[in-house]
């Protein structure tokens, strides 16, 4: 997928000013942080999970080498086939090579970031070669030319006309005066047009939530059951997996496997949580005669031992963005690439580099509700900050921003020079709006306040409250 | 594109060579004693309590189950519940000794076929390997007499249960595979496939509301045996 996330700054003027998408934000947003906090609610061990998932996770990443080549003997011993990449390039020839040798003319595919992030759809089609998306939003968005806006659900932003219009382009074959009644009529549809695909597919691609050293096992989690039908019914099934999703044992799994849900949608556990280990076996009347797991580092290697390793605990479960104020804002495409919301915010940058995405590790509120609500505990906020450090040491940082920051250094070194002057700003902007207690615009201030409102101090500095209080004796 | 490749690049990450051998087979120890983390509270209950919270957890998902006395009683349940959702009578079987063992005949309408499912299949019976109270999960490993299309292509998915095979979390239901299992291509417990279905499928990505039936089936119904007399209050 091109990037366009140097843009971010016009993306998100631009998502501001789209009336459908702002639309769409607000009403078909899914209701996952309610849900979220509905299931954790039922399970009160669910910080010492969140503790534990993280352990395990930083043990595998740690020895991430053994693990991976104990998965890899186990995968070929249940008669798979790993095929080791270093790059995006290196992947994208794998799959094609295997595609081309059993001479495939349509490929199905389940959800798969990773798939997003090597443009795999692409380059099969560059080399006639038809993939189809069968995740309903995934497939959606392949007729309507679109990336996904969001990790686990790529196209809530769409609303039922935007359905319905695009299943009339593409369903060119149905009686064009049909009526869709209601959402289960677009839902049968897709189903039967993607039943037809799944029947005719030569292979199918999935990706993998885990991969387990203990069994070569590779595991996707769904709730539609297309992955499970994507990786069942071809003779061939292609895995792309990248090198940090392996998890020691199946007992392993069982922790992630209680955080991811509930983190994502709120569910207990997801319908479908499929491991597959191998080809089909013999006297088996289902199951794929070929198995490969294209495994992938593409700058994951690079992040082991830096200040970003800890994002090499992601299990995507969208948590961070599901609570996120700027992602809910400007939307998933704004971010102009495969990951959104905070986690894009600090992955992208390791991924397409800090120049390309530099914009993105500054589109935070540094609210903390990511870090809060990571089942991984990833310290998110603090890698974003870490990325604006890189930025301004590299010299990316724009010249009025350099400049603001200089100013800023200057009074905050200064403690006398800072409160006065923050006293009489406090002073001043308190007694401008009092009356509405924010401003929706403020000179010298339009970056902020073109997007959001801000509120009006009280009147007094948190230093001189502080200092009252203190004298007052009761802080 | 090398293995030696990209093994090379995480140690470098890591700022170290291979593993060294006493760290190695500490390392082996873990994957040979897999330790179990902690397991929720939540299912950890007498028997009856157990196959209880299993029957909500299903129901809560969408799901439905019906709990019959014995095996005998089966092939009447199924009929009896087609009957009731103005289902079809033809079935597609897994080919499983303790499916193909039940008393058919004595419900003569239906119709049964036995295999993997075909695409113009509207009613599946599975049979159960295990299930899990804790989440309300199915385990349904893929092997010659469980074919993994029985999960997935028909309308309606039933699955034959017996109680006896109802534990508290999924830990548990990883031993009994543990335990039971033999793969005869790796020498292991771990079957090709292995399923854990928690209700019947479902997607929200059209205007993130709810809707039953995306690809998989539309209706899971469990058909729940009490082999178990610990298990009935
Ligand atoms: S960073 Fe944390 S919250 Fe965000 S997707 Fe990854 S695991 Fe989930």
């Amino acid at each position: 997928m091109r990037a366009t996330s140097p843009a971010f700054r016009e993306n998100a003027a631009h998502a501001l000013a789209d009336k459908r998408l702002q639309k769409a934000l607000v009403f078909t947003r899914p209701a996952f942080p309610s849900r979220r906090a509905a299931a954790i609610a039922q399970l009160p061990e669910f910080e010492q999970l969140r503790k534990t998932g993280r352990d395990i996770k930083d043990h595998t990443l740690a020895n991430l080498d053994f693990y991976l080549e104990t998965w890899a003997a186990n995968v070929e011993r249940a008669g798979g086939q790993v095929h080791w990449c270093s790059t995006a390039d290196e992947a994208r020839a794998a799959v094609l090579a295997i595609c081309q040798r059993v001479g495939a003319r349509t490929v199905t595919k389940g959800k798969s970031m990773i798939s997003e992030e090597l443009a795999i759809n692409e380059h099969l089609e560059q080399h006639g070669i038809t993939p189809v998306e069968t995740d309903l939003g995934e497939y959606i968005l392949q007729l309507r030319r679109e990336p996904p806006s969001h990790i686990i659900a790529p196209a809530f932003h769409l609303n039922r006309e935007d359905w319905e219009e695009s299943f009339r382009a593409s369903h060119t074959d149905l009686p064009p005066g049909r009526v869709f009644a209601d959402r289960r009529d677009i839902l049968a549809e897709a189903r039967a047009q993607l039943r037809a695909r799944f029947l005719a597919a030569d292979v199918g691609i999935t990706g993998a939530n885990f991969l387990i050293a203990e069994t070569g096992s590779t595991v996707i989690v769904t709730n539609e059951g297309n992955g499970d039908l994507t990786q069942t019914l071809p003779r061939v099934h292609i895995v792309l997996a990248s090198i940090e999703k392996v998890v020691p044992t199946l007992e392993d799994t069982c922790t992630l496997l209680r955080l991811l849900a509930r983190s994502a949608t709120g569910q207990d556990m997801s319908v479908y949580t499929t491991f597959s280990t191998g080809t089909r076996r013999p006297g088996e009347l289902d199951g794929p005669d070929e198995f490969h797991v294209v495994l992938i580092d593409n700058g994951r290697s690079a992040m082991l031992g830096s200040p970003f390793q800890p994002m090499l605990r992601c299990i995507r479960c969208a948590a961070c963005l599901n609570h996120c104020p700027v992602y809910f804002t400007v939307g998933g495409h704004a971010y102009g690439w495969v990951y959104p919301g905070p986690m894009g915010a600090v992955l992208t940058p390791t991924l397409i580099g800090v120049d390309q995405a530099g914009h993105l590790p500054n589109a935070s509120t540094f609210c903390g509700k990511c870090e809060s609500v990571c089942p991984m505990h990833i310290p998110l906020p603090g890698m974003m900050r870490h990325w604006r450090e890189r930025q301004f040491e590299r010299h990316l940082t724009p010249p009025t921003a350099r400049a603001g920051l200089r100013v800023w250094g200057w009074f905050a070194r200064r403690p006398w020079a800072y409160r006065l002057i923050t006293r009489a700003v406090a002073a001043g902007l308190g007694r401008l709006g009092r009356k509405r207690g924010r401003f929706s615009s403020l000179p010298l201030a339009g970056g902020w306040t073109g997007g959001r409102d801000l509120p009006a101090p009280e009147g007094a500095t948190f230093f001189a409250r502080y200092a009252r209080e203190q004298r007052a004796g009761r802080a | 594109m090398s293995k030696e490749a990209v093994l090379g690049a995480i140690r470098r990450g890591l700022r170290r060579g291979p593993v060294p051998d006493d760290l190695a087979s500490g390392l082996r120890a873990r994957l040979r004693a897999h330790p179990r983390h902690l397991i929720p509270a939540r299912s950890l209950l007498p028997r009856p309590a157990q196959v209880a919270l299993f029957i909500r957890n299903v129901e809560k998902e969408f799901g439905s189950v019906i709990r019959v006395p014995g095996p005998t009683d089966v092939p009447a349940a199924i009929a009896d519940y087609l009957a009731a959702q103005n289902l079809p009578s033809a079935l597609v079987l897994a080919p499983h000794p303790e499916l193909q063992a039940l008393p058919w005949a004595t419900r003569p309408l239906l119709r049964l076929r036995e295999g993997r499912a075909e695409p113009t299949d509207l009613v599946s019976v599975q049979h159960g390997y295990a299930a899990i109270a804790e989440t309300g999960t199915l385990m349904l490993p893929g092997t010659p007499d469980r074919p993994t299309t029985l999960n997935l292509l028909a309308d309606t998915a039933i699955v034959v249960l017996l109680a006896s095979r109802i534990v508290g979390p999924l830990e548990d239901a990883w031993d009994r595979l543990r335990a039971e299992g033999h793969d005869p291509v790796t020498g292991g417990f771990l079957p090709r496939n292995v399923m854990l279905v928690t209700g019947p499928s479902r997607s929200a990505d059209i205007e993130s509301t709810l809707e039953l039936g995306a690809h998989g089936p539309r209706r899971l119904h469990v058909v729940l045996v009490d082999d178990d007399p610990t298990a009935i209050d």
